[in-house]
């Protein structure tokens, strides 16, 4: 045979093989799901929406960066940032946050002073340095962002409830 | 007058007497005309190895510290106006620029011969590295951020009140330079340990 010839032959057997598959076009991959894909959503995060729904994201916004520290809710609250912390590098290598909040720093910086809670170990044991567990500063204190709370919140501080709980004319200092 | 185109003339009469195949003109003016060449091509490669493309292009750069520009506020931000390596890392004055170059074959030379060759030895490298540019920096009054960042031209009243505290006093009375407070503005830091300040 010449070689010449080959190729057409190659095609030829290339045809035949699709047309001699009995698999029909389009045969859907996986059985239907037996649950209703459209289900509206559970409420709160995304009110109104289904699943399968697609909605443009809300537009991003930028970290407060008033520079006015915030009220805390109850004392034991982690104050929130009330400073922009973009590009600030925590990890073994160092830490951004010490470098206005620690003992030393903060007289310089005229930041507040890490308060004694974060020298003091699990066993409460004050350390000389910033304990292990309060390194990672983002894990309780973030900045915040000027938008609608996405999910409505009902929390009332103390002085609120305890002014429903004393008798009228008492005057208790908190 | 007579004596000068005199003396121009036996003057012109040595530059034409031939050195062994040309003239001693021609040799001059050709000698002139190359070093336009060479002083042109000279700072056209130094212009190529000026680019960013130039400076990521061995994986070292790219691979390290390119990737890490490229989420802060230097590789992309609201203005549009980037930072690129060469306009924080080579002087724009030429002799400086020279030197500045010589010290980055050095790197270079680390890339060759694999000082540098992986993510672990940059790490490792990466302190020393860094205080070389600290150093430059603290120099120099930080001169290359001055070069976009003109002090004169920062109106604290749009800044947080944090950054117009700290520029208004230690950065106004010279007490500090940018670098001094901004380190790691555009790289992920090496290990600070015994860094001032930090
Ligand atoms: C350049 C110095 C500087 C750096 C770096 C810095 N802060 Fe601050 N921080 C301040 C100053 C100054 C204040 C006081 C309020 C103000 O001016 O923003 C403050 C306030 C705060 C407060 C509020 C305290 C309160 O009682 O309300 C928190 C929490 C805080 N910072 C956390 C952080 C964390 C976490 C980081 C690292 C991600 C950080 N800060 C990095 C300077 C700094
Ligand atoms: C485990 C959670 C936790 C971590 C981690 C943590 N903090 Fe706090 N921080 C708190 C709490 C809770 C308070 C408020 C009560 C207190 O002072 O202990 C606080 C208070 C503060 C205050 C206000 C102190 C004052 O006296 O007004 C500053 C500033 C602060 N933290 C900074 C930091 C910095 C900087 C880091 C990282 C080095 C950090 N915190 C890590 C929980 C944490
Ligand atoms: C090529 C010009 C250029 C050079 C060189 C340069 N910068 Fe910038 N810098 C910019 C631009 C542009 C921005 C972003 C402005 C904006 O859109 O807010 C910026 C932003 C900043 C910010 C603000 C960061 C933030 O999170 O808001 C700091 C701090 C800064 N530069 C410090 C420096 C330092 C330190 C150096 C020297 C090592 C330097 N810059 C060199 C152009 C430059
Ligand atoms: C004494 C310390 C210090 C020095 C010196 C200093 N800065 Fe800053 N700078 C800060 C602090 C603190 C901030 C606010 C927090 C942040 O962005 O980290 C800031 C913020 C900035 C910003 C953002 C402005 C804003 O409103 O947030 C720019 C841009 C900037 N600095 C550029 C420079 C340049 C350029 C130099 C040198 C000419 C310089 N800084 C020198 C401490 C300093
Ligand atoms: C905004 C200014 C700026 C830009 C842009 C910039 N650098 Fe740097 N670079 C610095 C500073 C400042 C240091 C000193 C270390 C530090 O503070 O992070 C440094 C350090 C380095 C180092 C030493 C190792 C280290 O990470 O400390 C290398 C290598 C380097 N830069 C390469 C590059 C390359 C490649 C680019 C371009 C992709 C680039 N730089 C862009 C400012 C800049």
């Amino acid at each position: 045979m010449k070689l010449h010839y080959l190729p057409v032959l190659l095609f030829a057997t290339l045809g035949l093989a699709i047309a001699a598959d009995p698999q029909p076009v389009g045969k859907p991959v996986a059985a239907a799901p037996d649950y209703p894909l459209d289900a509206p959503a559970p409420s709160g995060r995304r009110p109104g929406g289904t699943l399968t729904q697609e909605f443009t994201p809300p537009p991003l916004h930028d970290e407060e960066n008033k520079d006015i520290r915030r009220e805390r809710n109850y004392p034991e609250q982690p104050p929130t940032i009330p400073h922009a912390i973009r590009g600030y590098q925590v990890d073994i290598n160092g830490n951004k946050c010490l470098a206005c909040h620690s003992r030393a720093a903060s007289v310089q910086a005229q930041a507040p002073m890490i308060s004694i809670t974060h020298y003091t170990d699990r066993e409460g044991q004050t350390l000389a340095a910033v304990a292990p567990r309060r390194y990672f500063c983002t894990q309780c204190h973030v900045p915040q962002q000027d938008v609608k709370p996405l999910v409505e919140n009902g929390f009332k501080n103390i002085d609120v409830l305890l002014q429903h709980e004393l008798p009228p004319g008492s005057n208790q200092q908190r | 007058m007579k004596a000068l185109i005199a003396f121009l003339k036996r003057y012109w009469v040595v530059l034409r007497r031939p050195s062994v195949h040309y003239s001693l003109g021609t040799l001059t003016l050709g000698g002139f005309i190359a070093g336009i060449f060479f002083w042109g091509g000279f700072n056209t490669a130094l212009e190529a190895t000026n680019t960013e493309a130039f400076c990521i292009s061995c994986h070292e750069m790219s691979s390290n510290v390119y990737v890490e520009i490229k989420d802060t506020i230097h590789y992309s931000n609201r203005s549009g106006v980037r930072a690129t390596c060469p306009d924080c890392h080579v002087p724009h004055k030429w002799t400086d620029k020279i030197a500045r170059k010589m010290q980055a074959s050095k790197e270079v030379w680390g890339k060759i011969f694999g000082t540098i060759s992986t993510r672990d030895k940059f790490l490792a490298m990466r302190r020393e590295l860094a205080e070389h540019e600290w150093a430059r920096l603290k120099a120099n009054d930080s001169l290359e951020c001055r070069n976009c960042h003109a002090f004169d031209y920062m109106d604290f009243t749009r800044q947080s009140p944090r950054a117009a505290q700290f520029h208004s006093t230690a950065l106004a009375n010279g007490e500090a330079t940018c670098i001094d407070c901004h380190k790691g503005i555009a790289h992920r830091l090496p290990d600070m340990r015994g860094v001032p300040g930090w």
